[in-house]
């Protein structure tokens, strides 16, 4: 008597649970949401997800808490991310360091275990020295690279980081060897930036918004961008294209996703709020003012620029000798 | 000037950002308060608040909540042996040694008058000095910062009062510990085990909760301790003797104030190292130096005003050149960008009145964490009427809380009791955790400039030498290091030279 009670009970609760999770499905969301950061508090990544999430609770009518998950160069938050359930409630910021750590030999991590919901940013690589250096344009830096290989010295990032690559691409893509400039490892742009002006380095690759004050103080001169266009906050700024004819661009982008197997009505809810979030004015004057690149790609497309991203860094960490 | 000045007080004296500076003041005491969550996290939280606010409100919480924040840790680390923030865990064992000896209101009177006066004091160098000092901190290269590692690490031994060598084994496990993890210049996992929680390293607040406050509950948990013997009316009023204290510690107060402005104008050190510094520049150059550790005020003074006054330090390099002279402006380096006040010499001129503003938001801020730092101390000193029976345990379920909340995981939890045991073992044994501790802080900034100053010098050691900044540096750590040894020298020596004429 007593076993069966319980057994009608246990399968009530089975039942109601389901048609809960159901309704889950249907009502997304009816509970706040956790929107997870592989980065420390205070950093572009997570300024840009605080943001998002501030606008998309507005979409979603539901809380978001931003919540970062740092260490390990971004390996334990993207883990986080990724094995969280698929159900809409975990999303989180993936960076552009997912298309790099899996080569690195880091963790098994690509960007095709996540549901992607849209590319909101991407920053591309500067070339800036300091502002007394005698050269005037990339060509005068290359020129001297070649003539002095091992002399130079750059920064920008750590080891192996997004800003290492795009130093290491633009040598390679002008035949000459990565080595010829050793990069000097830094715990990101600013301090890398600091070295540079204070003669620790000569060349540092960091995008351009990074570098913006020390810019404008006339402290570091800015040679080009590797983009397809000049930036917004200098559109006078060369492309490296223009410059040299090169073809090589490389940026730091981030991606709004969810784990693998995120069911379809609800990615496709979150993409539309997403979009919204994106088109808004708060967003566009909040990227204007950080100086941050704003562009959309929706699901689809951003899976597609996320797996050529993939390939394009694998060749250049190869060609480094960082790919495992 | 003065037009600017009288529009800036317009701006800081509007009801809105008064309020704005009074709840963030509050909230940054609660922060300060709670073990695990740091000044630095109180910053991180605001920022999406402050999207909604005018500039002078946006940054003036900011600014509020982590002096507050700052000194607020100092509470917790005397009443209970748990440093609130990083920043005040140089002297926590000593503040905590005067609460046992009843001296709880002078610990915690000097912890907020001095940083009240050190906060001060760094406000004023930045006011009339940002731009020049901006401009010597961006001349610091990894060769410098190397040096100014190893000056901090040598003051390490020298901290507390046990020997030098077991403090010299304390700082040596430290810096195993920093070891651990991928964010080394190589970018290599190292003591990883295959496991994604370690590659992120140790991080430091787990281990500092871990190392004070679980070893202290273990004592208490086998030693059964009497208890406190503290009536709660024995902590009358804390500003008793401030102005003697003022007096007799005027130097180690202005070396303290000083000392932490240089520290915090550097990029990438903030207030914890201002205060492990001036504490062990304090004992070096103390009177009574065997009196440290055993709960003496004079070490309290002069961190306690370090690492208040390396707190507006940091803005220096932050406003000037957008450099973040801590982790703190490096968040606030965004906020300001957002609000329009582009760090850069710019800020000077255009819309001067705001930064002016925030400059006023500091002297400020440092002034009413006075009365409010005064309530609050009369809030917290109730914890100590609570049976320590109920009390330890609470303590635990803070810690554990605190450590799963800094990352959101587990292992931060695994991390304190792992590390709570080995300080327990570590301190049965006479071997003092504080060293340990500022390995960690430390070892991770020795091994990154080490190794960019060999890329840069292509392996040549004469590069540490070299530069001049870096050879002054190199000249101070060395007669640090040595000067034990050269006083020992030369005691032998003399020793040595009369007793033949004894036989």
């Amino acid at each position: 008597m007593q076993n069966t009670r319980v057994l009608v009970r246990l399968a009530l609760a089975l039942v109601t649970l389901a048609f809960a999770s159901l309704a889950s499905s249907q009502n997304y969301p009816n509970r706040p949401i956790t929107l997870i950061v592989p980065w420390g508090a205070g950093g572009g990544t997570d300024a840009t997800a605080r943001i998002i999430g501030s606008l998309l609770e507005r979409e979603l009518g539901q809380p978001i808490n931003v919540v970062n998950r740092t260490g390990g160069s971004g390996v334990v938050g993207h883990q986080a991310i990724a094995s969280s359930p698929a159900d809409g409630y975990t999303l989180g910021l993936i960076t552009v360091e997912i298309a790099m750590m899996h080569w690195a030999g880091l963790t098994q991590l690509k960007p095709s275990d996540f549901t992607p919901i849209g590319l909101v940013n991407s920053d591309p690589a500067g070339l800036s020295v300091r502002s007394d250096a005698p050269y005037k344009s990339v060509k005068d830096v290359l020129a001297a690279v070649k003539a002095n290989p091992g002399k130079f010295k750059a920064s920008g990032t750590g080891q192996g980081g997004i800003w290492h690559l795009a130093l290491a691409g633009m040598l390679k893509d002008q035949g000459i060897d990565p080595a010829a400039v050793p990069w000097v490892p830094s715990q990101g742009a600013a301090p890398g930036l600091q070295d540079l002006v204070a003669g620790g380095v000569e060349l540092v690759t960091c995008s351009i918004p990074e570098a913006r004050a020390l810019i404008d103080a006339g402290k570091v001169k800015p040679l080009a961008i590797m983009d397809a266009t000049p930036p917004a906050l200098y559109p006078k700024l060369p492309t490296l294209k223009s410059e040299t004819g090169s073809n090589w661009q490389i940026a730091a982008w981030r991606v709004i996703a969810a784990p693998k197997g995120l069911p379809a009505d609800i990615q496709s809810k979150v993409v539309g709020s997403l979009k919204k979030v994106h088109d808004s004015q708060e967003f566009r004057d909040f990227m204007a003012k950080q100086g941050y690149g704003v562009v959309w790609a929706g699901p689809e497309d951003a899976a597609k620029f996320m797996a050529k991203a993939d390939a394009d860094l694998g060749s250049v960490m190869k060609a480094v000798g960082i790919a495992k | 000037m003065l037009a600017i000045y009288g529009q800036a007080l317009a701006l800081v004296l509007d009801p809105y950002v008064l309020a704005v500076i009074f709840c963030s003041a509050l909230f940054g005491l609660f922060v300060g308060c709670i073990p695990g969550l740091t000044a630095t996290m109180a910053t991180a939280l605001l920022v999406p608040i402050t999207f909604f606010m005018a500039p002078v409100p946006a940054i003036a919480a900011i600014v509020t909540a982590t002096a507050m924040a700052i000194f607020s840790g100092d509470i917790p680390g005397a009443l209970l042996r748990i440093p609130g923030t990083p920043a005040s865990a140089a002297y926590t064992d000593e503040a905590y040694a005067m609460t046992k000896k009843g001296q709880a209101e002078i610990a915690l009177g000097a912890g907020l008058v001095f940083s009240a006066i050190g906060g001060l004091f760094g406000t004023v160098v930045m006011i009339t000095s940002a731009p020049g000092l901006a401009e010597i901190a961006l001349q610091f290269s990894s060769f410098e910062y190397f040096w100014l590692v190893v000056l901090g690490l040598a003051g390490a031994v020298f901290i507390g009062n046990a020997s030098v060598l077991k403090a010299s084994i304390s700082l040596i496990l430290g810096l195993l510990v920093a070891c651990v993890g991928l964010d080394n210049p190589a970018a290599h996992p190292r003591f990883t085990f295959g496991n994604t929680e370690l590659m992120g390293g140790v991080s430091l607040i787990p281990m500092m909760v871990g190392m004070f406050a679980v070893s202290e509950i273990l004592r208490f948990v086998t030693h059964m301790d009497p208890p406190l013997k503290l009536a709660t009316d024995k902590i009358g009023n804390i500003f008793t003797g401030m102005w003697e204290l003022l007096v007799k510690y005027r130097w180690p107060l202005v070396r303290g104030s000083a000392l932490g402005t240089i520290i915090g104008i550097q990029p990438g050190s903030g207030a914890d190292m201002a205060a492990w510094m001036s504490y062990a520049v304090a004992k070096k150059f103390s009177k009574e130096p065997e009196k440290f550790g055993t709960g003496h005020v004079e070490g309290i003074v002069e961190a306690g005003a370090a690492n208040n006054s390396a707190l507006a330090g940091a803005w220096i390099p932050a406003i000037v050149f957008g450099i973040p002279g801590d982790s703190i402006t490096a968040i606030a380096i965004g906020v300001l960008y957002l609000k329009g006040m582009n760090p850069g010499p710019t800020i000077f001129l255009k819309n001067p009145q705001n930064i002016y503003a925030i400059f006023l938001v500091f002297i400020l801020a440092n002034l009413i964490m006075v009365p409010l730092g005064w309530l609050t101390i009369k809030a917290a000193k109730t914890v100590l009427s609570v049976s320590r029976n109920i009390l330890m345990p609470t303590i635990l379920l803070f810690c554990i809380v605190g450590s799963f909340a800094i990352n959101n995981t587990v292992f931060g939890v695994a991390l304190i009791l792992f590390f709570g045991l080995v300080a327990f073992v570590l301190e049965e044994n006479g071997f003092p955790v504080a060293p340990a501790i500022l390995g960690v802080v430390l070892g991770q900034m020795m091994e990154e400039n080490f190794i960019t100053s060999m890329i840069k010098s292509d392996g040549d050691v004469s590069a540490f030498f070299t530069r001049p900044i870096a050879m002054w540096l190199a000249i101070a750590t060395f007669i640090i290091l040595f000067w034990p040894v050269g006083t020992w020298l030369w005691r032998r020596s003399r020793a040595a030279s009369p007793a033949p004429q004894k036989s």
